[in-house]
């Protein structure tokens, strides 16, 4: 998959406004979100055992190794559970209801799930185990979120 | 060792209950001072006799309580960790106290006073959705997930796709809670509600609806905690802790502002490790339960308890509530009799401790015949979570 086809569509509203996606990185959280300002979905592997975690965390849950590197995956992955949020419970997200929440699934990273968006899909048609791949959306405020449509 | 029948709850009190706004300028420490003068009242003890405190999600100021009070000498102090998880553990928590000799009468209390926000809004040091700004909030926020609502609506969601769960069936734990509050003049929503009702309200969440979702209120809860062998002295019939049990999966974690629990317990209550160990200490199962106060924040979650709970196979939670019920005058096993989280008032847990010892001394307003012996469950969402038997 090359950057271009990653590229967001030029012009477009991103799917929730940048409000909310002000980042308040820690020394690990960091590379999870300077990756994605490349286009590139990166999940912690422990280097001892190759078990991935998310969200960032010091050692492996499974051998407890403090050895870790950042792996990246396709972005392909599929819906394991989703909401539609009709109520606002923040003012800058009023005029995007009804929006969906998804948790993905990679099948190149097991045993960790993404909170993200599907995008360009309407409410009644967003399903578990949809197949999905991902867009990255770079925000006005510098941030870059990992979202993904249909496939 | 354990801990059971060492220990008896020998009084319970609430102060008013209010829905959230109406509670003019009360604090939380006020609500928590009427409920414990309720309590004692109830339990023939004066406030010179309390020692200890017993306090959960996020506990309180042990010093300022005991000095607003005038109690001589305090001798134990504790808070189980989490949130809405710890209500029973509270009550395990002042037992253990009791029965290891630290304390003699323990009190469980709790006051909430506009603690709850309405809708967030951005301050300095707090993250856009209002929260403490933290690395992890970074993968929720932004992507809207800010409720716990629309977390639990991931774990219904989920339920539904794997066992055909049904919105209907949320919809009956919604009817049957409303119905014995409507039982129940304390409760603050006393209105009857039909399954279409339920399926009629707004949805917030998708699969969750305004009626899946508890109350917001303010007010205070008080349970007094003594050993056993004191308690037959008293004004009221003890109601003994029979067993108890906190904590959960480990890999439950923070749970629901987390969402990477492993598939095999995702939609589930987090409690399946407890029921195993409660009943263990107990000596019964299931079948011994006659009524259950299971911690409703969220219809779904109580259907996901009963399966934990083994009153039913992983995945039948939904179709047992439409075939054997909940409701009390049917149900062989009534649950939430008070109205519940749902209906009642919304104090994170203590008020269901405070009706299954209605139930065990025979005075609750929807009375299970001779019941002896009673579950009584804290919050599903974040480890630890927690839950006792009391019997009579």
């Amino acid at each position: 998959m090359t950057q271009m086809e990653n590229r967001p569509v030029p012009a477009q509203k991103p799917y929730l406004p940048a409000e909310v996606a002000e980042l308040f990185p820690d020394e690990l959280s960091r590379e999870f979100w300077e990756r994605a300002k490349r286009h590139e979905l990166v999940f912690q592997q422990c280097a001892r055992c190759q078990t991935f975690r998310h969200p960032p965390a010091p050692i492996c849950h499974v051998c407890r190794s403090f050895e870790f590197q950042w792996t990246q995956v396709s972005g392909r992955g599929t819906v394991f559970s989703f909401t539609i949020v009709t109520h606002g419970v923040h003012p800058a997200l009023l005029q995007s209801l009804p929006f969906n929440v998804i948790l993905v699934e990679f099948p190149d990273a097991p045993g960790v799930r993404l909170v993200s968006n599907l995008i360009d899909t309407a409410p009644a048609e967003v399903k578990v185990n949809q197949a999905v791949e991902l867009v990255w959306e770079d925000l006005d405020n510098g941030t870059t979120l990992p979202r993904f449509r249909r496939v | 060792m354990t801990i059971k029948d060492k220990a008896a709850i020998v009084g319970t009190g609430t102060s008013q209950f209010y829905r959230r706004g109406q509670a003019g300028p009360r604090t939380g420490l006020d609500f928590m001072l009427e409920a414990t003068f309720n309590a004692l009242d109830d339990s023939g003890l004066t406030v010179d006799d309390i020692d200890g405190f017993s306090y959960y999600a996020g506990g309180y100021d042990s010093g300022l309580l005991s000095q607003t009070l005038g109690i001589p000498e305090v001798r134990y102090s504790v808070s189980m960790t989490g949130g809405g998880g710890g209500s029973q553990g509270t009550v395990a928590n002042a037992a253990a106290a009791v029965a290891a000799g630290y304390a003699d009468v323990v009190l469980c209390v709790k006051g909430d006073a506009g603690l709850r926000r309405g809708m967030a809004r951005p301050r300095a040091g707090r993250d856009a959705a209002g929260a403490n700004a933290a690395p992890d909030r970074d993968f929720l926020h932004p992507f809207g997930l800010m409720s716990p609502g629309q977390t639990f609506a991931l774990m219904a969601r989920r339920h539904m796709e794997m066992f055909g769960t049904t919105t209907r069936q949320f919809g009956e734990v919604a009817v049957a809670t409303r119905f014995h509050a409507s039982r129940n003049p304390a409760a603050l929503y006393r209105e009857p509600i039909t399954l279409e009702d339920h399926e009629n309200s707004r949805m917030i969440a998708d699969p969750l609806r305004l009626l899946d979702f508890c109350l917001e209120t303010d007010g205070g809860t008080a349970v007094i905690v003594t050993s056993a062998e004191r308690a037959r002295d008293l004004r009221q019939r003890p109601v003994y802790v029979m067993a108890a049990a906190q904590g959960g999966h480990g890999r439950w974690g923070q749970g629901i502002f987390w969402q990477q629990m492993p598939e095999e317990y995702y939609a589930s209550s987090g409690h399946r490790p407890l029921a195993q160990r409660l009943y263990a200490m107990a000596g019964v199962g299931p079948e011994d339960i006659d009524v259950a106060e299971m911690y409703d924040h969220f219809t779904p979650l109580v259907i996901m308890q009963l399966e934990d709970y083994g009153f039913c196979k992983i995945g039948e939670g939904g179709s047992y509530v439409e075939d054997e019920g909940i409701r009390w005058g049917q149900a062989k096993m009534p649950v939430n009799t008070h109205g519940g989280n749902l209906s009642e008032v919304y104090l994170l847990g203590l008020t269901h401790t405070i009706e299954a010892v209605r139930q065990l001394r025979g005075t609750s307003t929807s009375q299970v015949e001779g019941a002896e012996v009673a579950l009584v469950t804290s919050g599903p969402g974040i480890m630890p979570t927690s839950a006792i038997i009391l019997h009579n």
